[in-house]
């Protein structure tokens, strides 16, 4: 058993740790974080792009499609991750099944996620000069072309930036969603470090969640700056 | 043909009502350059957005080729949108595009085959001179190679019509020289007709053809470049006019412009001295020497500066063309800048 609980030598009883436990928490924080993230982009750019669209129009119709979707991103973004999860049980269950293990975190990660998301979406497409965006409609675009040829590739530098953001936020939500059964890392703290007073996992598990979150940040950062064609070196 | 007849356009912003454009007749004929001068507010961009329908009148019609675009919507207007280019005070290029994918780019929009869009970009590089720029981005370039990349682009679809909303504002007066040249080797190589907005009376004088004068949303004034210059009725064209001569002799211009209309015979000089240059009897000495030439002053001024003085004098030159040659010789070599006004 653990020969000392206290002080700080009990962060470095390494022989202590089940390396094999240890990887597969780390796979599930990966797993969970990029599976919801996918679906955050998704989802963010769409509810984004209607935000987007909606905003400043006379049209009754637009009007009411905006102010019901800045509700929905609104409502859903003030929510504390902590509660949600509890608040989305019965759905989660109804959706995936079940309540524990890494998919059952999935619902409550991605609906948490994705209205901050799609805030920054809706930001990004404003920051795009109106003057560009009016060069397109009068060489005849339509508006899918507008979206997908100007909107889009002109926000790219701000969207993956929004992404990084987001993913970074998703790994910590990912922790907390293994306190209440989800898996992941954030579980093995809680459940192998925590709960049976093991302080050298808790330390090992929060290292390697700052290394899954560096290595989010260092692929981020590069591929904004290889996509931002604005900077000339 | 572009006719707009009876335009006005009025915007409602926090319950105060604007008009913007009002009443407003024009014809513009095909092949021509057309320019739109005034000061800013004037409406001269509200009109022009028009011809293309990003901006639909109050009221009144614009007909292009017979086509009338205030009545269009969907796909009929993005067709029509497609057989006119547009070119902007900031250029408006998709920074995220190399310089040939942006020329490219309207021919992607309709969906024309790669291959043959970037042979189109290709060519019209070398149209606009910017061999060996193909593949940088916007953000490499000055604005003067921007503004070519974005003629280039407004010229790909072949357009009829070329709409320049104050293209060459945001640039220095000799990539504005250099921008003001394309566009008229555009016109007439391609015969493309071109409508300039701008509130620059230069860019007007180097390269358009008719002209019209807006203020407060009215045309005030309209007619031949030429005849506009020379008899500018309304307050405000008066302005434009004089402002587009060199600054210290403002005041002059509207005077030299009378004065052309009431000698309408002779060369007619303009001299400027410098420095001691205006002590020397260097005019009698002129007439000594080519005694056949009849000289008659028809302006003249002696201004003191900083550097020393600095005169001017218009002189209409008459009789036999060699002794007038030779007189405008005998002032070179006395170094007195000559510039002629209005040749025989």
């Amino acid at each position: 058993m653990v020969s000392d609980t206290t002080g700080f030598s009990s962060y470095f009883h390494l022989s202590q740790v089940d390396w094999s436990n240890m990887w597969s928490a780390t796979l599930e924080t990966i797993w969970m974080t990029v599976f919801s993230l996918i679906l955050v982009a998704i989802i963010g750019i769409l509810l984004g792009l209607l935000l987007f669209e909606t905003t400043g129009q006379t049209n009754l119709g637009a009007r009411f499609i905006n102010g019901l979707t800045s509700l929905f991103v609104n409502v859903f973004r003030s929510i504390p991750f902590i509660i949600l999860i509890v608040l989305l049980l019965p759905i989660t269950k109804g959706l995936v099944g079940t309540i524990i293990g890494p998919k059952a975190a999935l619902p409550s990660l991605i609906i948490s996620a994705a209205p901050f998301y799609a805030r920054m979406v809706e930001l990004a497409f404003h920051e795009i000069d109106h003057g560009v965006i009016e060069a397109a409609e009068a060489m005849g675009a339509t508006k899918a072309q507008i979206i997908f040829k100007v909107l889009l590739p002109e926000s790219s530098p701000a969207l993956v930036s929004g992404i990084t953001v987001t993913g970074i936020s998703l790994i910590g939500y990912t922790a907390m969603a293994g306190v209440i059964g989800a898996g992941g890392l954030g579980n093995l703290a809680y459940l192998d470090g925590f709960q049976a007073s093991n302080n050298t996992v808790t330390l090992v598990a929060t290292v390697i969640i700052l290394l899954v979150v560096f290595v989010f940040q260092i692929i981020g950062d590069w591929t904004v700056r290889h996509l931002d064609k604005r900077i000339t070196n | 043909m572009i006719e707009l007849t009876d335009i006005s356009k009025t915007f409602n912003v926090r319950k105060k009502t604007i008009n913007a454009v009002q009443d407003v007749n024009l014809k513009i004929n095909d092949g021509e350059i057309y320019g739109i001068v005034g000061y800013s507010g004037a409406g001269k961009s509200t009109l022009v957005r028009m011809f293309n329908g990003l901006e639909t009148p109050s009221t009144g019609t614009v007909t292009i080729n017979g086509t009338v675009m205030s009545e269009l919507s969907g796909k009929a207007l993005r067709d029509e949108r497609q057989k006119m280019g547009m070119i902007f005070q900031y250029f408006n290029l998709l920074w995220s595009r190399t310089v040939i994918e942006n020329i490219a780019f309207p021919l992607e929009l309709t969906k024309v085959p790669k291959a043959e869009r970037l042979a189109k970009a290709e060519a019209l590089i070398k149209t606009v001179g910017l061999e060996g720029r193909e593949n940088a981005y916007p953000s490499e370039l000055s604005g003067g190679q921007q503004q070519r990349v974005a003629i280039a682009r407004a010229l790909a679809n072949d357009p009829k019509i070329l709409l320049s909303d104050e293209a060459t504002s945001g640039l220095d007066p000799k990539t504005t020289d250099e921008v003001l040249d394309l566009l008229l080797k555009i016109n007439k190589e391609l015969n493309i007709t071109i409508v300039v907005i701008t509130h620059e009376m230069h860019v007007i004088r180097k390269i358009c053809d008719r002209m019209a004068v807006m203020d407060d949303g009215k045309v005030v004034e309209e007619g031949s470049v030429f005849e506009i210059f020379r008899h500018p009725q309304e307050e405000i064209t008066k302005r434009f006019v004089s402002e587009e001569e060199t600054p210290q002799l403002d005041d002059t211009t509207v005077v030299i412009n009378e004065l052309l209309a009431q000698v309408p015979t002779g060369k007619i000089v303009k001299l400027t001295f410098h420095g001691d240059q205006a002590k020397l009897p260097i005019i009698s000495e002129m007439l000594r020497q080519f005694p056949e030439v009849d000289l008659n002053i028809v302006d003249g001024s002696i201004h003191q500066t900083q550097e020393g003085s600095i005169g001017t004098l218009y002189l209409q030159l008459l009789g036999d063309e060699a002794e007038i040659n030779g007189a405008e010789e005998y002032l070179h070599k006395m170094r007195v800048g000559t510039e002629v006004i209005r040749g025989e």
